[in-house]
């Protein structure tokens, strides 16, 4: 289990509404349904993952998050979460922007990009980083649009969006010591829980 | 009643045929021992003498139904599967009726023994919609009040007609719940229909290239293949029957200006491109030019129109352009559907123009808007409207991993 979908879970209201977005094999979504009794639907566009979904009885519909949420009206899901996919999309603070109409609230999760170890590897190799966590090289990334903490909460700030919760979250030793102390160094990723 | 006055199919042309939405297109050559068929089938007929009311406000007396089964039906009658068909399919959608049948029924790539429709799971049942040409009561059988073929007089027919009579075939093999109604095109409407006419008897719903209702284009074409069909001097306003007469050049034509929008520019452009059949452009020469899509296409029309009722071709094609799903609901697919109880899967395909992903998409978003469990793949594919019937890789996993899991289910049930 992903320590950011146990996260996740612990601000999801029992027997609510909620819509994934990015959904991928439906793992939240399978355990959001077991434990919390949430009925909801992912949106995915990879064959693969919405095969497993289907698989798994997970309600999965086809659908290219660029192109907006324009199928959903206004407050239409209790909560709108997006799991590391905020940086794969063309116009990441739209879809933000979307997610808080649709959803009451929103949960979304993305990778620091202001982590120690990104700015070490491009300070003094002059390179984009590659790492285990983000492991394509800049021309064939499907990640075009990396922030880091702060610029995600500037960004909260300049649209007037409520952070209700933010945890941050680190697999490392140092990151777990340090990441409560400087999150924006320290922290691997971030989950933003929002409302309007 | 069978078309068995028509002459025997005139002999294919050298050109593959392209399967098409035609029962009788598929290209396969298997024999009906291959692993994953099941086999030699046989049609059976039930008849019903309790009158049908029909949408129209007519009453059909008595009318026969005629359908196959594959696999077997488990002790508490769970596992039943409903196959609806398209504008011009049949009840024979598996296996062979003869060992030395050329094709194997019209959906024999998805229905069979580990195929999506697994019939070691489910006992599957494929029914001849009433109005139909092979065998269930139609414009073709014999009006008993006039003791000549109904053709033009047969009541018009909508789709929830033929629900009403598949219901009722139910009801004769016992079948109280469909674990699932399947059907793609205009059988993916039928299924619709099911979800709303009948929710407790459907389980699950799987809509194939299908739409809550045709666009103003989608009835252009259905009229002008109507046209082509009246417009023939053989028609006789519909008794040619009874004139000994069949406006076979019309019907080729509507099939023509049918299969044209069944499959995609793409997928013609890369099987024929503008190869030539005979003749030549060089300079010259003046002989007779023929191109192989004008060749394949005369051979499509031709051989259909010694298969298939043109008064029944009206008939369907006038049924696909009444269906509105949400009509009665105040047009508003979201209403429609707070009534069904049931799961969908719906499936679309990338160059489907005549039934594009579009309209999967609307079908998609007003079950999501009703709060009813669905899934949606939009299934990469060159195959036009005509993919729902072929082989493809990504179709055939999605939609054997939704059948799965319907079958998981149901063995949990039992336990």
């Amino acid at each position: 289990m992903r320590i950011d979908l146990d996260v996740i879970q612990n601000w999801i209201t029992p027997g609510s509404r909620v819509l994934d977005l990015g959904c991928g094999d439906g793992a939240l979504l399978h355990q959001l349904s077991q434990n919390k009794g949430v009925k909801g639907y992912g949106l995915e566009i990879d064959p693969e993952q919405i095969e497993r979904c289907v698989a798994r009885g997970i309600n999965v519909v086809e659908q290219n998050l660029n192109t907006g949420l324009g199928n959903f009206a206004d407050g239409s899901f209790d909560a709108v979460v997006m799991t590391q996919a905020l940086q794969t999309l063309s116009k990441p603070h739209l879809v933000v922007r979307e997610m808080l109409r649709v959803g009451r609230n929103c949960i979304i999760t993305f990778p620091n990009f202001g982590q120690w170890r990104a700015r070490w590897h491009l300070a003094f190799s002059g390179r984009m980083p590659v790492s285990d966590l983000l492991p394509y090289e800049w021309y064939s990334t499907p990640n075009i649009h990396f922030c880091t903490f702060r610029d995600f909460e500037v960004l909260c700030k300049e649209s007037s969006w409520t952070i209700l919760h933010r945890q941050v979250v680190s697999e490392s030793k140092l990151g777990v010591a340090l990441k409560d102390f400087l999150p924006n160094l320290f922290g691997e990723t971030a989950i933003y829980h929002l409302t309007r | 009643m069978l078309l068995r006055h028509l002459p025997d199919a005139i002999q294919p042309t050298d050109i593959s045929a392209l399967p098409t939405e035609n029962p009788t297109a598929s290209r396969e050559t298997h024999s009906a021992t291959d692993v994953g068929s099941v086999g030699l089938v046989k049609p059976k007929s039930q008849h019903f003498s309790e009158p049908l009311e029909l949408a129209c406000g007519r009453i059909l007396q008595q009318y026969t139904l005629v359908y196959e089964t594959y696999g077997k039906l488990n002790t508490d009658k769970s596992n039943a599967v409903l196959i609806c068909h398209a504008l011009s399919g049949h009840h024979h959608a598996a296996g062979r009726h003869r060992d030395d049948d050329k094709r194997p029924g019209w959906w024999d790539h998805y229905i069979g023994p580990g195929k999506p429709i697994d019939t070691n799971q489910f006992f599957v049942v494929a029914v001849n919609n009433l109005g139909g040409c092979h065998g269930s009561t139609g414009p073709v059988s014999i009006n008993p009040d006039t003791g000549h073929a109904w053709g033009p007089d047969f009541p018009s027919l909508r789709v929830r007609d033929w629900v009403h009579s598949q219901a009722r075939l139910a009801d004769v093999l016992g079948i109280g719940q469909w674990a699932a109604v399947i059907g793609g095109s205009l059988g993916g409407m039928q299924a619709m229909r099911w979800s709303l006419e009948y929710p407790e008897r459907v389980s699950n719903c799987v809509v194939i290239a299908s739409a809550l209702k045709l666009s103003a284009q989608n009835i252009a074409f259905n009229e002008t293949a109507r046209q082509a069909i009246t417009s023939d001097p053989d028609f006789c306003d519909g008794r040619y029957l009874q004139a000994s007469k069949l406006p076979r050049r019309g019907l080729a034509v509507a099939r023509m200006i049918g299969h044209i929008t069944y499959l995609s520019d793409d997928g013609l452009g890369r099987k024929f491109g503008r190869e030539l059949r005979s003749g030549s452009f060089q300079r010259g020469t003046d002989e007779e030019i023929e191109f192989q899509i004008q060749s394949y296409l005369r051979y499509q029309g031709l051989s259909f129109s010694n298969i298939f009722d043109p008064n029944t071709y009206i008939l369907m094609t006038r049924a696909l352009d009444f269906f509105d799903l949400a009509r009665e609901y105040g047009d508003d697919p979201v209403a429609a559907f707070s009534h069904a109880r049931c799961r969908f899967l719906l499936l679309s395909f990338t160059s489907d123009w005549r039934f594009a992903p579009e309209r999967s998409k609307e079908i998609a978003d007003a079950l999501m808007h009703a709060n009813i469990p669905v899934s949606y793949a939009e299934i990469e594919s060159a195959m036009g409207h005509d993919a729902f019937l072929l082989p493809n890789a990504r179709y055939e996993g999605v939609f054997h991993a939704y059948m799965k899991r319907v079958a998981t289910e149901l063995a949990e049930e039992v336990r």
